[in-house]
């Protein structure tokens, strides 16, 4: 029959259509790969992964990316230890303290939050924190870890607000009624039975926040300070993954040396976003 | 406060634990607001007084320290528009395939899994692969293409998810209604479903259109060029965008505080557009909250 034909092909195409997401991240993993590996010609994987110099222009270059991978987790960590109290005490107090009609008003002042351009939040750092950061804490050098941490906890706030606020806006209202019943008072209810029950969505809100930090590029380009080296305290400067990508790329010749080697670090970086989607998924997977 | 449960001395500790544990959460509420406030206050009150009529119609001029960025609004306004133009109908029909077609089958299973993990591809990945799959590979060189179809990337999963919720939202019903009158599953999906879920397509629209337009580690490989002095006329040549220009008075201008009126210009035109896209997706979504609500 000519319709069911014509709805087989029309499933058919949209399916072909669906698999293009798939297609897309194979594609991201086929090009990185390709491009990243060759760099092992140059370099052994040890050395790569485990050598702390980091001189592409030098002669002859080195490229080992110890300090770039130090850079990238320095400042994810400056960041969830701001970002992750911040977001999820604002994500209790919207669904266990504020009245509804401020939890409305603010749930969207979040997502704008979320939407701002990441090269202004760049921008903010270079001219308004790194004074700051000089002045009154007698940093150095205004531009950077800490200022670098500072700003990706701006920008990693909303999502992990937004998707722990949903995880406890979830936990269903018989679990509170039959704590407060028992006589706890409404702050033991949040803490013991309200947020041990979101456990898991706060979980996978705080890594899906940190994996938004590690790969964030502008904002540690502008502000972490660019040094590849490996830090010894929080106002040092450093130089994390997609900053040393977005910094040299330009510059390395095509398919030389440098361009392989900043593409393995493009791979190391996408292996560590896709370890923290992992492990946000697994855990949202565990309730359900 | 609210429940103290008795006048022992432990229960008003507990009240007062209760009221000191509040105001933190309160506070951390507080901070986030501030510092929403804070640097959208900074910008306006700095942006406002460098945007004038010639600031958003003129090209750059002097080795960009004087002049306008109208090139710079044109080739972000492309770069969005064209990226949407690509990633709203593949994502659109991606949703239909998963929510009307795929059910909970295992294919559907791997769709999603791969819409969830592009989405947490960092930027300079996407920027990366740009480089080497569109404008190497595919010949495309750097330019407009280029950054529209790596921008058409990132913001897919965006308009995947936005569009799969909006079909979920369509009652059962309605289709059941469409199939009883004999209509096919193609026919009620274009006829029923997607005019009933279009609203809340087009919050993800916006909110794709805002994610590509603010973007800048995508494009600075595949699209971007530091200055031209015309707006691009050509799919093929290299645009120069907002964010990208903002970046380079910021770090690389041949003298960085003469162009200071133009970076907090700049700051403030990407800021407004990019928030009033997502300011716009929001109420809309309000909206159709909230005529659901009202049925």
């Amino acid at each position: 029959m000519p319709i069911a034909n014509k709805e087989r092909l029309i499933h058919l195409g949209l399916a072909v259509i669906a698999f293009s997401s798939l297609l897309f991240l194979g594609l991201i993993t086929f090009f990185l790969f390709m491009e990243g590996l060759p760099v092992f010609q140059y370099v052994s994987i040890k050395e790569f992964f485990t050598g702390s110099n980091w001189y592409p222009t030098s002669n002859p270059p080195e490229f080992q990316i110890f300090p770039l991978i130090v850079g990238s987790v320095a400042v994810t960590l400056v960041a969830s230890v701001i970002a992750i109290p911040l977001g999820v005490l604002t994500a209790a107090w919207m669904t266990e303290v504020a009245p509804a009609a401020l939890r409305r008003i603010l749930k969207p002042v979040i997502e704008l939050l979320a939407a701002l351009p990441s090269v202004v939040v760049g921008f903010f750092g270079m001219i308004v924190v790194a004074p700051v950061l000089q002045d009154v804490f007698d940093a150095d050098i205004g531009l950077n870890l800490f200022n670098a941490g500072l700003m990706l906890a701006f920008m990693s706030v909303p999502t992990i607000c937004s998707i722990s606020e949903d995880a406890l806006f979830g936990v269903p209202k018989s679990l509170r009624e039959a704590s407060l019943a028992l006589g706890a008072t409404r702050w033991e209810t949040t803490a013991k039975v309200v947020i041990p029950a979101a456990f898991s969505g706060i979980g996978t809100a705080c890594m899906l926040g940190m994996s938004r930090s590690i790969g964030e590029t502008m904002v540690v380009l502008m502000v972490a300070g660019g040094a590849g080296i490996i830090p010894e305290w929080i106002f040092d400067p450093v130089r994390p993954m997609p900053a040393a990508i977005a910094a040299e790329i330009a510059e390395a010749s095509f398919r030389g040396e440098h361009y392989h080697a900043l593409f393995a670090v493009g791979m190391v970086l996408f292996l560590f976003t896709l370890a923290f989607n992992c492990v946000a998924q697994a855990v949202s997977m565990k309730k359900a | 406060m609210e429940i103290s449960g008795g006048f022992s001395g432990k229960s008003r500790f507990r009240a007062l634990k209760q009221a000191g544990m509040f105001s933190v959460l309160r506070l951390a509420a507080l901070i986030n607001i501030l510092a929403l406030l804070i640097v959208c206050g900074f910008l306006l009150y700095n942006g406002l007084p460098a945007i004038t009529w010639e600031f958003l119609t003129d090209s750059p001029r002097n080795s960009m320290t004087a002049g306008g960025i109208w090139p710079c609004i044109v080739g972000t306004v492309y770069l969005a528009l064209g990226a949407l133009a690509v990633a709203f109908p593949l994502g659109v029909a991606s949703a239909v395939y998963l929510n009307e077609y795929a059910g909970g089958s295992r294919l559907s299973r791997y769709v999603r899994l791969g819409v969830n993990n592009l989405a947490g591809v960092p930027s300079i990945v996407f920027g990366l692969f740009g480089m080497s799959f569109f404008v190497i590979t595919c010949n495309l060189g750097i330019s407009l293409l280029a950054g529209i179809l790596t921008l058409a990337v990132l913001s897919l999963p965006v308009i995947i998810s936005t569009a799969e919720e909006a079909l979920r939202q369509v009652p059962v019903n309605l289709r059941e209604a469409s199939f009883a009158l004999g209509a096919t599953q193609s026919q009620t999906i274009v006829g029923v479903v997607l005019p009933a879920a279009f609203p809340g397509m087009l919050t993800g629209a916006i909110l794709g259109l805002a994610r590509a337009a603010g973007e800048t580690a995508v494009i600075m490989f595949t699209a971007v060029v530091f200055f031209s002095p015309q707006p691009v006329d050509s799919l093929l040549r290299p645009v120069m965008a907002l964010p990208y220009h903002m970046y380079v008075l910021a770090t690389s201008g041949t003298d960085i505080d003469k162009t200071m009126p133009l970076q907090y210009g700049t700051a403030l035109v990407l800021l407004v557009l990019v928030m009033g896209m997502n300011l716009g997706a929001i109420i809309l979504r309000d909206r159709l909250q909230r005529k659901r609500g009202g049925i």
